[in-house]
């Protein structure tokens, strides 16, 4: 295992979607207290940049592994199926219909319970749309379909942190 | 069995010597330095007995500089050469220093760089100033150990930006210190707590010193201290409180402060009261202003009206990184208070009920930042018995580039994990494009104009294409003390630009050669003198350290390669002892690049090492 490995072999974890969080936390500080600059502050000027090296790419994979929707992405990219969110915007049509529902709630919500409710339906479905990517990756490794999901739910998180700035605003 | 080693007279060090390495906070009000003697991490005091220099300096018309409590006697009569909360300035043009106008100094009129004070000994830029205060630390430091140092850990408030940051490391240079470590004030605080209390869990840090506001999330597992999130306000303290309170007063009393000599009286007196109110729930503000006697009675309730906007402030930046680290407040296991302006009572009333529970309050809070640095110094030192501390910190603010429409691309995003590195490909806007200027920014609005300019470079000889057709990489890293570099690379040319970043509000090389040649306890020795002892120091250090990996991880390197660090080593050895400081420099990387495979290997066998034992589970 080595710097060069996918960000699953780095940390010694299944290439799959399901993750236990615990594991990817404590592996991430058993790896950085071996790697990290603090560990060679001492050292020689070849070890301070080798650590750094290996210190930055564990963060790396860290936060990758970390986030589902970019763990979700990069299991796609491991299988020869990148999402290409920057050249690849089209959508179904009815996916974009409720996207526009939803807007249009949230603009017209007064009231912090409005506001909630339209964040419990954001909620639901975003439950729904992770279980749906978690079935297309771990079960049936189908990665088209759940190249659709990553991109569904790429509106449905930036839609979520919209609402969640309400939330704040309603609140301060 | 392993055969036992046995070191050249006079050319390893001592592997049972002690490396006295200290830690140092530099606060607004007042600095601090500490070290781990015995096992203990103890503040060190000075010849009176008094571990707190107050943050001052006084430039005296004969040249001569008093720092601490000398510099304070000069605060009301001597104003413009007396220099207090210099920190405020630290990393700051006269733009950014909002209560210019209000301040006694006398700013140099510059729209660009750093703000400098002229002064009785000259022009001084707020670098120069803190690295008096550290120079005397330093001095304490060396006087009670009658040894040089070894190296210092600076702490900085967490929510310090990289123009902030990377003038404190100037300061700290500046004053002869080997500067091992940055560390935010909050993980300093954390680190003292946590191994004092053997604490595992969710913490949150709340400290309010006299010029800065930090809040930092920090999760304690073992040895390990790791930072979930970070916010704050770096020009947000007690000071804010004291001016307040000031002009409060004196209205109160129909009286006005007509010379920066008054306005630092009543300054002084706003915060005696304010101190006395802590305990007591009725003071009287005291002091002379204008020839006059002036004495207003002030209730506790009254202070607290005062006070509080600024407070509301703080607990505003406490909800929102409890937001950022995606946690329930019910999740956190106990709240830390630090810094002196935590000793108000609305203060701890004021968090103890955001979080709804009670603040630890039994460190001292002026002591507890300086006694984690002391700690973390020590671990860095390589001293045997510091532990296995180890201290994963985090970016406070995003970082990014302007990009058409003088608009933010972020490219490291606020609580990232330190260190960091990330490239982003940017492409021309015009046919035939030769140059592309790069403006590095730091914050967390979308438009430039809202976040902090921290360094301009420009990228040139890119050969001419059509617009868009340029592969133009910038690659963002953050290093352990979390300070930036930025570099620039052409993908179908190569051709490339970097710049570490300091341009902007640093200090030129220059500058520093002038500071440097200037004194700090360094008067006695030429630069040359001192550049050559530098390049041996650094000698010693390398085959130190190249001999220590070799003991323990020798059979990673191939024969072939052996004889090559052999070589390079015994190079180094040999330029070592000759007055040539280029050619040690020289030996030094030929030596230094000689051992880069072994240190790669090094890695891959401790990231192994940290999964050994582990369940891998099948793919």
């Amino acid at each position: 295992m080595n710097l060069s490995a996918d960000d699953f072999e780095l940390f010694g974890l299944p290439r799959r979607f399901a993750l236990d969080r615990g594991e990817l936390e404590s592996r991430r500080r058993a790896l950085q207290a071996e790697v990290h600059p603090d560990r060679f502050a001492g050292a020689d000027a070849a070890s301070k940049r080798a650590a750094m090296q290996s210190a930055v790419r564990v963060n790396e994979a860290y936060a990758r592994l970390g986030d589902p929707l970019r763990r979700a992405a990069y299991l796609c990219e491991l299988a020869g199926t990148p999402v290409r969110a920057e050249d690849n915007t089209a959508m179904p049509l009815e996916f974009l219909r409720q996207q526009m529902a939803w807007r249009e709630s949230l603009d017209d919500a007064g009231s912090r319970e409005e506001v909630d409710a339209v964040a419990r339906d954001v909620a639901n479905e975003r439950r729904l749309a992770y279980g749906r990517l978690a079935g297309a990756l771990d079960e049936r490794r189908d990665y088209g379909a759940a190249v659709e999901q990553v991109r569904a739910l790429m509106f449905i998180e930036r839609f979520a942190a919209d609402v969640d700035d309400r939330l704040v605003a309603l609140e301060g | 069995m392993a055969l036992l080693q046995i070191s050249e007279p006079g050319e390893s060090p001592d592997p049972h010597a002690r490396r006295h390495a200290v830690g140092i906070d530099l606060g607004t009000t007042h600095s601090l330095v500490a070290a781990v003697r015995s096992g203990v991490a103890e503040c060190l005091p000075d010849r009176d007995g008094e571990v707190i220099l107050p943050s001052a300096v006084r430039y005296l018309a004969d040249g001569t500089t008093r720092v601490g409590r000398d510099a304070l006697a000069g605060a009301v009569s001597d104003p413009t050469n007396t220099v207090v909360s210099v920190k405020r300035l630290m990393g700051r043009g006269l733009a950014d220093v909002s209560n210019a106008g209000r301040l006694a100094y006398d700013f140099v009129d510059a729209a660009e760089g750093m703000v400098r004070l002229r002064t009785a000994a000259g022009v001084k830029s707020p670098v120069e100033i803190s690295a008096e205060i550290l120079a005397t630390l330093r001095q304490r430091a060396e006087d009670t150990f009658d040894a040089e140092l070894h190296g210092a850990v600076i702490t900085v408030p967490a929510y310090f930006d990289d123009a902030q940051r990377q003038a404190t490391k100037d300061a700290a240079e500046l004053a002869g210190l080997n500067v091992l470590r940055l560390i935010s004030e909050p993980t300093a605080a954390s680190i003292a707590y946590g191994l004092d209390n053997a604490s595992e869990g969710l913490y949150a840090v709340y400290d309010l010193g006299g010029g800065t506001f930090d809040i930092s999330l920090l999760r304690m597992t073992g040895g390990v201290f790791e930072v979930v999130a970070t916010g704050g306000d770096s020009a947000l303290g007690g000071d804010d409180i004291d001016s307040a309170l000031a002009d409060w007063a004196l209205a109160r009393a129909g009286a006005r402060a007509q010379s920066a000599g008054d306005r630092r009286a009543a300054a002084i007196a706003a915060r005696a009261v304010k101190e006395a109110l802590s305990s007591d729930e009725r003071g009287v503000f005291r002091c002379t202003v204008a020839g006059e006697e002036v004495a207003q009675p002030i209730k506790r309730g009254e202070l607290e009206a005062i006070a509080r906007p600024f407070v509301d402030r703080t607990i505003a930046a406490v909800r929102q990184v409890v937001r950022d680290a995606k946690v329930d407040k019910a999740a956190i296991d106990g709240i830390v208070l630090v810094g002196g302006s935590t000793r108000m009572p609305l203060v701890r009333r004021a968090v103890g009920e955001f979080f709804g529970r009670e603040p630890l309050t039994n460190l001292d809070p002026d002591q507890v930042v300086a006694l984690g640095a002391a700690r973390q110094a020590d671990a860095l030192a390589g001293n045997a018995g510091a532990g296995d501390l180890l201290l994963l910190d985090v970016v406070p603010l995003s970082l990014g580039i302007e990009t058409m429409g003088g608009l933010v691309e972020r490219i490291i995003d606020r609580n990232s994990p330190i260190p960091t590195a990330r490239a982003q490909s940017f492409t021309t806007f015009q046919d035939g494009q030769s140059a592309m200027s790069i403006h590095v920014v730091q914050g967390e609005r979308d438009l430039v104009a809202d976040c902090r300019s921290l360094a301009r470079f420009e990228l040139r000889g890119i050969p001419p294409m059509v617009a868009g057709a340029a592969r133009i990489e910038v690659t963002f890293t953050v290093d352990a003390d979390g300070l930036l570099s930025v570099e620039a690379r052409e993908g179908t040319s190569g051709v490339e630009a970097s710049v570490t970043v300091k341009p902007s509000y640093g200090l030129s090389d220059d500058e520093i050669t002038r500071m440097l040649s200037e004194g700090f306890g360094h008067a006695e020795e030429d630069m040359a003198a001192r550049a050559l002892r530098e390049a041996q120091v650094d000698a010693d250090r390398l085959l130190a350290a190249i001999g220590s990996a070799l003991a323990v991880d020798g059979e990673l390197v191939s024969d072939a390669e052996r004889a090559e660090i052999d070589r390079a080593s015994a190079a180094l050895r040999a330029a070592r002892v000759g007055i040539d400081r280029e050619s040690i420099e020289r030996s030094l990387k030929a030596l230094s690049e000689a051992t880069e495979s072994f240190a790669a290997e090094r890695m891959n066998r401790g990231i192994r090492r940290a999964l050994a034992g582990r369940r891998v589970e099948d793919l």
